[in-house]
Parts: structure tokens; C-alpha cells; sequence
């Protein structure tokens, strides 16, 4: 079996798993509607400030929605030693790898397809012209920051207190991520999209440098 | 056993040197050098903020190389050199970041700017917060000094890519005076405070670093004696 037929069966176990116990997404995104009811009432902001407000909200909410599944995603491996089988499959341990961190995008997908809308309704705001735009910045951000957050949240699997670890550890290395996707976001609202391409070219760039990483190092977190 | 490998005689030297070379930057700084003409004394600070500054990259860099080494050998000196170089790094760091406020404060107007180097300096001394926080979670040493590497990597990957990305946006952190654009930018006497207070850093970075890797080794040692028991 080749490397993406490997990945293919990681995932499809990853799949499985989740759709027998649903723990990560039914948090996730009870967690993403919670914050979007409680920034509504905090924020209580007037119609026209809502463009100003709505990014920075959209993207606070992502990202800890994913950490909270992160916590899940390797930490769910410690029960009965599972971790142990994965390791000892015969496949290539990026492979593992590979597999969480798709398995990671496709519950963000899920969260996002139901939380963004949701958003649009709470604030009352309309839908921006530009579709297109928003739904690339979105896959980019949730991209960069859900690699690299995989590759953490296995790190932080293997210490005792990874739930307190894990957002200590992410949220220094995701802030570029979140500053280039706000600033992104922001100009699709107001429509001025003079300064985006830079931020764009920047998500790229962190995504790579966050993809490109782990496969260095992910070998070194999983030795026995 | 490690007292063998020691040599007081350096480290004394080294502690005298270290004590002399603080007292004469502090008097160059603060004495002879000249007082700044629009912005007063306040830039003073300026000769130990850029040193610490320095210093504190110069540690994490340490960290970098210690983490690869670590992982490519799997030596447990290179583990001790990473702690011990990142714990220096942050007091360094802190030292910049507190400075940094008070010169600001009057020359800026502000305590705070989110501005490109100071954001990336912040980001920068959380992650080596971080890297810390990861060490004292773990209990077996194999362990803890493997993911300790492995962040210690991430982590000094990350700081030059933020700094660069974020060049572009205009910043208010004055240029810098050394290797910049504007070239040597210093006043005739204040370049002595400035090489000598960057010097009496480098050497206290070297005797700290000496000292805490002694102590290391040595609760080491103690740890095996006592499993031995």
C-alpha cells in the first residue's frame, strides 16, 4: 500500500471512531455557538460596528473551538494504549499524522459550515458580496492553524496536564496566523481589498512552514 | 563525578571579570556617556535594553542549536545546556520588556504599541514560557528533554518568520543603530557604553549559564544517587 492508501485507512478508522462517540464535534460546536451567544450579548454593538468587531469575533471563536477539539485529539489514543497500536501499524508515523490532522480539518469544516452562518444571524449582519474570498480565507486560516495545533496537540498528549499544555503551547504560534486571517476577513467585510493579497501570500507562507515542520520533527514525539 | 571537571579557577576569574566589566558599564552608561539632546536621560536605558536584547536572542538561539544536537545524539548535556540557556533567555527577554515601556512611556507617549518588534518580542518570550511549562509537566527525563527539543525547534523556527512577516507593516521602533540602514547612528562617547554594556551582558549570560548548568548536572547526580539507594 502506498503513503495516501495508508492515510486512507488511518482516517477512515479516524472517521469511525468519531462517529461512534461524536465527542469532538458535539463539543466543538456547542463550545462555537456558546461564544457566538455570549460575544452577542457582551458586545451588544451598534450595526454599523459590526463589521469592525465581527472578524476579530469569528476568529477567536474558531480557534478555540479548535483547541477544545484538539485537547480530544490525541489525548482520546491514551485510552487502553491505543496510541501503542497506531504506533505500531506499518506505516510511516507521518502517516498518523497526516491522517489526525485531516481528520481535524474535516471537523473544523463541519463547525465552520454551521458556526459562520450562525454568526451572519446572531449579529444580524448580511452575508459579504465577496463568498468566494471569505470561504478561502477561512480554509487557509483553519489550515495553518489546525497543522500545527495536530502536531501540538500530540506533543502536549504525552505530558500529564495537556488540556492546561496544549493552548499554551498554540496560541503564541497561531497569533500571526490569526492577525493575517482577521486582517483578511476584515477587508472582505468592508470591502476594501487593497492590503489583502499581502496577508493572503502570509497565510500561505505559515501554512507551508506549519505543514512542512511536524513531518521533520513527528517521528521524535512518538518514540517509545 | 563532575567537581572533576570544573575548574574554580576560571569560573572565578570569569565571576570577577563579569562583576568588574557591569560596573564599568553602568558607569559609562549612566556617567560618561552623553545625555541623548531630544530625549534626555531616559536613553540611557537604551545601552541595556539593546544588550539585553542581544542577549536574550542569543540565548534562544543557544536553545535551537542545543535542541538539534539533543535530538541528533540524544546526549543529556545538550538537554541542560537547552533549560538552561531558555530560563536565561526569558529573564533577558523580561528585561527588555520592561525596559522597553518605561523608555517608551515619555519618548512615545505610551506604555504599549502593537507594533512589529514589539509584538514579535512579546509572542517570542511567551513561547519560551511555553517551553518551560512543557519541562516541569514531565516527569521521566527521556521525555521531557525529547519534547522539550522538539518545541525548542518549533519555536525558534517561528520567531524569525514573524518577524520578517510583519516588516511590512510601518513600525515605530526606532531603526537599529548597528548594521541598519542609517549606519553608525551613536554619538562618540556613547559607543564605549554601548559595546562595554553589551560585553558585561555577554559575560554574565556566560557566568549564569556556567553556574545553572553546574547546579543541574549536580541535582542530577543527586537524582542517581538516589534511585541508587
Amino acid at each position: 500500500m502506498n503513503f495516501a492508501g495508508k492515510v486512507r485507512v488511518l482516517l477512515w478508522k479516524e472517521v469511525k471512531s468519531e462517529l461512534r462517540t461524536k465527542e469532538m464535534l458535539s463539543a466543538m460546536l456547542v463550545f462555537a455557538l456558546l461564544v457566538a451567544v455570549s460575544f452577542g450579548f457582551a458586545l451588544e454593538i451598534a450595526k454599523d460596528e459590526v463589521a469592525k468587531v465581527l472578524p476579530g469575533v469569528i476568529w477567536v471563536t474558531l480557534a478555540f473551538a479548535g483547541i477544545l477539539g484538539l485537547n480530544r485529539s490525541f489525548v482520546s489514543e491514551r485510552q487502553n494504549d491505543c496510541i501503542y497500536g497506531l504506533m505500531l501499524c506499518p506505516v510511516d508515523r507521518s502517516a498518523i499524522y497526516v491522517a489526525k490532522t485531516l481528520m481535524n480539518l474535516m471537523l473544523m469544516a463541519v463547525v465552520e459550515l454551521i458556526a459562520i452562518p450562525m454568526f451572519f444571524i446572531m449579529f444580524n449582519y448580511p452575508l459579504p458580496a465577496n463568498l468566494g474570498l471569505l470561504i478561502l480565507v477561512l480554509f487557509l486560516g483553519t489550515y495553518a492553524f489546525m497543522v500545527i495545533g495536530t502536531f501540538l496537540s500530540a506533543l502536549a498528549a504525552s505530558t500529564r496536564i495537556s488540556e492546561i499544555l496544549l493552548p499554551i503551547l498554540m496560541i503564541p504560534l497561531i497569533v500571526p496566523v490569526l492577525i493575517c486571517a482577521v486582517q483578511v476577513t476584515g477587508g472582505v467585510f468592508s470591502g476594501d481589498l487593497s492590503g489583502v493579497s499581502l496577508y493572503l501570500k502570509l497565510l500561505v507562507t505559515f501554512g507551508a512552514i506549519y505543514s512542512g515542520l511536524p513531518f521533520i520533527l513527528f517521528d521524535y514525539l512518538l518514540e517509545v | 563525578m563532575a567537581q572533576n571537571r570544573e575548574n574554580p579557577g576560571w569560573d572565578r576569574l570569569l565571576a570577577w571579570l563579569t562583576f568588574f566589566s557591569v560596573l564599568a558599564a553602568l558607569y559609562l552608561s549612566l556617567v560618561y556617556a552623553p545625555t541623548e539632546k531630544t530625549m534626555g536621560d531616559v536613553q540611557r536605558i537604551f545601552y541595556f535594553h539593546v544588550a539585553s536584547a542581544w542577549i536574550g536572542m542569543f540565548a534562544f538561539f543557544v536553545v535551537f542549536v542545543a535542541s538539534i544536537a539533543y535530538l541528533a545524539g540524544k546526549d543529556a548535556r545538550w538537554d541542560i545546556y537547552a533549560y538552561t540557556s531558555a530560563e536565561l533567555g526569558v529573564i533577558f527577554t523580561t528585561i527588555v520588556l520592561v525596559t522597553g515601556p518605561i523608555w517608551a512611556k515619555p519618548i512615545w507617549h505610551t506604555w504599549w504599541s502593537w507594533d512589529p518588534r514589539l509584538t514579535t518580542t512579546l509572542i517570542m518570550w511567551f513561547l519560551y514560557l511555553a517551553y518551560g511549562k512543557i519541562r516541569s509537566s514531565l516527569g521521566e527525563e527521556e521525555k521531557r528533554a525529547r519534547l522539550a527539543a522538539v518545541f525548542g525547534i518549533i519555536s525558534f523556527v517561528d520567531v524569525p518568520i514573524v518577524f520578517m512577516s510583519i516588516r511590512w507593516w510601518k513600525t515605530l521602533h526606532p531603526a537599529p543603530v548597528v548594521g541598519g540602514s542609517t549606519g553608525f547612528a551613536l554619538a562618540g562617547g556613547m559607543i564605549p557604553a554601548f559595546f562595554v554594556s553589551l560585553f558585561a551582558f555577554t559575560l554574565l549570560y556566560i557566568f549564569l549559564m556556567r553556574r545553572s548548568v553546574r547546579i543541574e548536572r549536580m541535582s542530577a547526580e543527586i537524582r542517581a544517587i538516589k534511585e541508587n539507594l
